[in-house]
């Protein structure tokens, strides 16, 4: 069956007019999973027999009739920093690579009540700390449009996953652009939403003031379905908000109207933006103006302030959520540790990945006494401006157009430079959002001449979220969903 | 110099271990002694994904400790975590208040000598405990039934000057917790602990010494213990031309002394940072007027009342108070007696040794106990009978009146029943009554007691004295 081809409320659409089971739906998805994961590497864990019984429950709720939320019965895959009970929650780390957890993440528990089918678990960079999902302890995963390239990180494993039809949708976490970045390198959607719309309860803290998780879809009207499936007030999270918008699909079937967007005039004038991003960059604003939006342009100068505060903040926070895997509770302990001093150092050293070590020790910097006004102040104080900044201009805008990355998808074991790119500068333009706690939704723009999808962000003030995806629905409306990525080649 | 010529600085830090249903972050229960590992969950296990929520319990004891120590309530406060490694701790980090905690410039009164020395209080501030390491042989096993229970470190000024004002601070502390009914106050269940900052310096002058902390004391007495020879041990140093080092030490038990931990050079780097996972503890007037008037009459309040209702003096009503439950318990007692004084004698001398940390219910009667204190006031028996009368009320409760007529305790205070017993005594004891005619004042002793063991200690003592006198003299 073709169910690439189909949008969430399609497939939703589908199973209620018994045109195809939950069952050959899974099937189908599992075939392709078998067909395509040997090259792909999306997954870490694969729940077959789980997302069999799943399906086969779905199957019979439908057939006794029974109303179901739409999600019921389609196959999603989870990253696999999202706890799940009784199945392992790797962290693509070794640290805890035979971890599993005896709890479920809350949004785990809601999708799995709204009947989801779970497909698995999928790669990541290591504890969520990288860009290309290369750091995950276990192995890479290849871009389904080019299969010699990165997926993006360190959601990877999610956006290669639904981008290849190995998920029908998948969760993954946005720390600095982790949601957001693998999605547009991918050429699907995804959307960092409002800091606190979805619990963090149960999602491996990197960083605590920054982490979301964010849906990731094929279609803007799926990544609205699937954050109306999560967006759900948690009184065991004391960062969870209450969502102010019944139905982000609804919101965003609201008439387009006359919104103004800011064009960042400074964003798109970096040497390292590559001419065919901001060609559609450009096309992209060039169209909104032409269904009726007003495009104004905006000074924002705190782009590269941005940089340092996120690098200083999110290593701060991560060097104090990653000392809990200490070898002692549970997770990895080494076998030639003898002293309670080796097995700290040893368990650590042999637990963690390089670029995890990387980010506690600069945390571990920027946090120390001689060290902390001069960095981990000061970034606070940077944070307040940037949020300063775009409270400011959302005095005037509706949302705000940017790039979501320099470049398209570089190569395998290479860093953005060879695009002419900056291998930390790269998804600089997903980092305001995350310092402001403000949602930004990645949308595919087009592709390139290679044919590399390239994607664009929409900013927007807390809880426009049905705001955004209005937008991204009239172009996608207009424009049609990116062409599938071919098969792939073994 | 002389040592006499130093005084010392004291500030203490204590800790408050509280007793609210659940735990500061989760919903773990908190009571003491269950088994191992027992009452733990992901968040206080500090499993990936778990997050703490603050338990409301904890802010609402808090602000019933700030109250009751004239503290500032912030209407802000905010969580910061302090990182380190240590086994007990699954989080590596504690959750406490660094920056901005909830309660800010209070102060305790504490009765010094014939005066009052004002503790000044810098701040309160919430935090979480630890587990509990236990070793063995064979290796070492952790308890995390106590990870993430809350705590309240109340932090003090160097306002003490003597080992006495620190352990009244304490006292007084100590009443506080359990007249607010935050904690259970017992130090040596671990529910207070203490940290002894301290230095020296000469009498009159301003500028403070070097200061050394003295680490985890878990009871008064050792406290004071630690105090003074620490004391003693920074005088000489000072008088025999050395230098106090400002560093960490321990109290040992069994020595009196104290020993050096770790020196300011290898002080831990704990790279406090305002906790993510938390939002700022906000706090409304409103809450902290309905919060202050669930908490009872506190120990100055009850003393002042006290000493003027009673005519009690300042040492008796201090003592009285000391303890809640002591105070509860004189206040139901009085109630019943017409001598407050003598209640209050028996109260001190004999009851409040039975006021142990521990005690949950009153040692006897407050009524019966009332009843032997109008028996004793009314001259009805004597001091003797009274103590035997109170030893058989502690085994079991009875009306004490009726217990003195069923068997015949009543003091003799008739003369012609004494006459008789008063000349034996002195007949039988010639040789005493040489020795006091001779000047040997104590000789009459032997005299009186003759009398006393013959009336099975119900005669009135005085009485016997008086009599006797009488007879040898005249
Ligand atoms: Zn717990």
């Amino acid at each position: 069956m073709d169910y690439q081809s189909m949008q969430l409320h399609q497939l939703a659409d589908g199973l209620r007019a018994r045109d195809f089971s939950s069952r050959e739906l899974t099937e189908a998805v599992f075939s392709t999973i078998e067909r395509k994961e040997p090259v792909i590497g999306a997954y870490i864990t694969l729940t077959r027999d789980l997302a069999m019984r799943q399906a086969d429950r779905v199957d019979e709720l439908l057939s006794a009739g029974l109303a179901l939320p739409p999600l019921a019965g389609i196959p999603g895959a989870l990253k696999d920093n999202i706890a799940t009970s009784g199945i392992r929650t790797t962290n693509a780390s070794r640290m805890l690579a035979d971890f599993v957890p005896p709890y479920d993440a809350f949004v785990w528990r809601i999708l799995k009540q709204q009947e989801m089918v779970l497909t698995g678990k999928v790669n990541m960079d290591e504890f969520a700390m990288g860009h290309s999902t290369e750091t995950s302890a276990f192995h890479v995963t290849r871009n389904p449009y080019d299969t010699t390239r990165v997926p993006g990180g360190s959601s990877g494993g999610s956006a290669a996953a639904v981008a290849s039809g190995e998920a029908c949708f998948a969760l993954g976490t946005d720390t600095g652009g982790s949601v957001r970045q693998p999605a547009t390198l991918c050429g699907i959607v995804g959307m960092r939403p409002t800091f606190g719309l979805i619990s963090r309860r149960g999602v491996t803290s990197f960083s605590s003031s920054l982490d979301q998780v964010g849906p990731m879809t094929r279609s803007v009207r799926d990544n609205a379905l699937l954050l109306d499936a999560l967006a759900f007030f948690d009184r065991k999270d004391a960062q969870s908000v209450e969502r102010r918008s019944d139905s982000f699909v609804a919101a965003m079937e609201e008439p387009f109207g006359q919104p103004v967007i800011g064009w960042p005039q400074a964003y798109f004038e970096s040497g390292d933006l590559l001419d065919d991003v901001k060609h559609q960059l450009e096309k992209a604003r060039d169209f909104f103006e032409l269904i009726g939006a007003r495009i104004v342009p905006i000074d924002l100068e705190m782009l590269d302030a941005c940089m340092a505060a996120y690098y200083i903040l999110s290593s701060a926070e991560g060097y104090s959520n990653m000392n809990r895997y200490d070898g002692i509770h549970y997770g990895h302990r080494s076998d030639h540790a003898e002293t309670l001093e080796e097995i700290y150092t040893l368990s650590r050293s042999e637990g963690l990945g390089a670029e995890v070590k990387r980010r506690i020790l600069l945390g571990c910097f920027a946090l120390s006494s001689d060290n902390f006004d001069a960095f981990y102040m000061k970034a606070a104080k940077v944070r307040t401006m940037v949020v300063r900044e775009f409270e400011e201009v959302f005095r005037t805008c509706d949302a705000i157009l940017t790039p979501v990355t320099a470049t398209p998808a570089w190569h395998l074991g290479t860093h953005p430079e060879e695009l002419g790119g900056n291998k930390y500068s790269n998804d600089r333009f997903t980092l305001p959002p995350s310092l402001t706690g403000m949602p930004a939704l990645a949308v595919p723009a087009g592709l390139t001449d290679a044919g590399l999808p390239v994607g664009m962000q929409l900013i927007g003030p807390r809880f426009s979220e049905g705001t955004l995806y209005r937008l991204a629905a009239a172009y996608e409306d207009a424009h049609g969903l990116l062409p599938l990525p071919g098969e792939v080649k073994a | 110099m002389s040592i006499t010529d130093y005084e010392s600085v004291i500030g203490l830090e204590v800790h408050v271990e509280l007793n609210t249903t659940h735990k500061a972050f989760c919903e773990c229960s908190t009571t003491f002694g269950a088994p191992p590992n027992s009452q733990v969950c992901p968040v206080c296990l500090a499993m990936p994904g778990a997050l703490p929520v603050l338990n409301r319990e904890v802010v609402d004891f808090a602000i019933k400790a700030g109250i009751a120590t004239h503290c500032t309530i912030e209407p802000v406060s905010r969580f910061d975590r302090k990182n380190y490694f240590y086994p007990d701790l699954p989080k590596a980090y504690q959750t406490t208040q660094n920056d901005f905690p909830i309660c800010t410039n209070g102060y305790v009164d504490v009765a010094s000598g014939d005066g009052i020395r004002r503790i000044r209080i810098s701040q309160i501030h919430m935090e979480e405990d630890a587990g509990k390491l236990m070793h063995h042989s064979e290796g070492t096993e952790i308890d995390c039934n106590r990870c993430g229970v809350p705590l309240l470190e109340i932090v003090s000024e160097p306002d003490a000057r003597s080992a006495e004002e620190a352990v009244a601070y304490l006292r007084k502390l100590r009443a506080i917790v359990r007249y607010t009914g935050i904690s259970d106050g017992k130090m040596n269940e671990g529910s207070l602990r203490c940290d002894v900052n301290l230095s020296v310096r000469k009498k009159g002058e301003e500028a403070y010494g070097t200061r050394v902390e003295i680490k985890n004391i878990n009871s008064f007495n050792f406290v004071a213990r630690a105090i003074e020879s620490e004391f003693k041990r920074q005088v000489e140093l000072l008088e025999s031309g050395g230098t106090i080092v400002q560093e960490t030490r321990r109290f040992d038990e069994k020595t009196g002394q104290t020993y050096s931990m770790r020196t300011k050079e290898d002080a831990a780097d704990y790279r406090y940072f305002p906790d993510p996972d938390l939002v700022p503890v906000r706090v409304t007037k409103e809450e902290v007027e309905a919060i202050r008037k669930t908490i009872p009459r506190m120990a100055d309040e009850r003393k002042a009342s006290y000493m003027v209702t009673y005519q009690l003096t300042p040492y008796e009503a201090e003592r009285l108070t000391e303890d809640k439950e002591m105070s509860d318990f004189f206040e139901d007692a009085v109630a019943h007696t017409s001598y407050p004084k003598i209640l209050v004698n028996l109260i001190l001398a004999d009851i409040s040794p039975l006021f142990t940390e521990d005690t949950v219910e009153y040692p006897v009667n407050p009524v019966s106990l009332g009843a032997l204190s109008d028996l004793l006031g009314e001259d009805e028996i004597n001091s003797n009978t009274g103590r035997r009368i109170l030893k058989s009320l502690l085994e079991n409760d009875f009306d004490p009146k009726a217990y003195v007529e069923e068997h015949q305790l009543a003091q003799i205070n008739d003369r012609s029943v004494l006459e008789p017993i008063v000349q034996a005594a002195i007949a039988t004891n010639k040789r005493a009554v040489k020795d006091y005619l001779g000047g040997k004042e104590t000789a009459l002793r032997a005299v009186i007691g003759f009398a006393m063991k013959a009336t099975q200690g119900r005669a009135n003592p005085l009485l016997v004295e008086e009599m006797i006198h009488e007879a040898i003299v005249e």
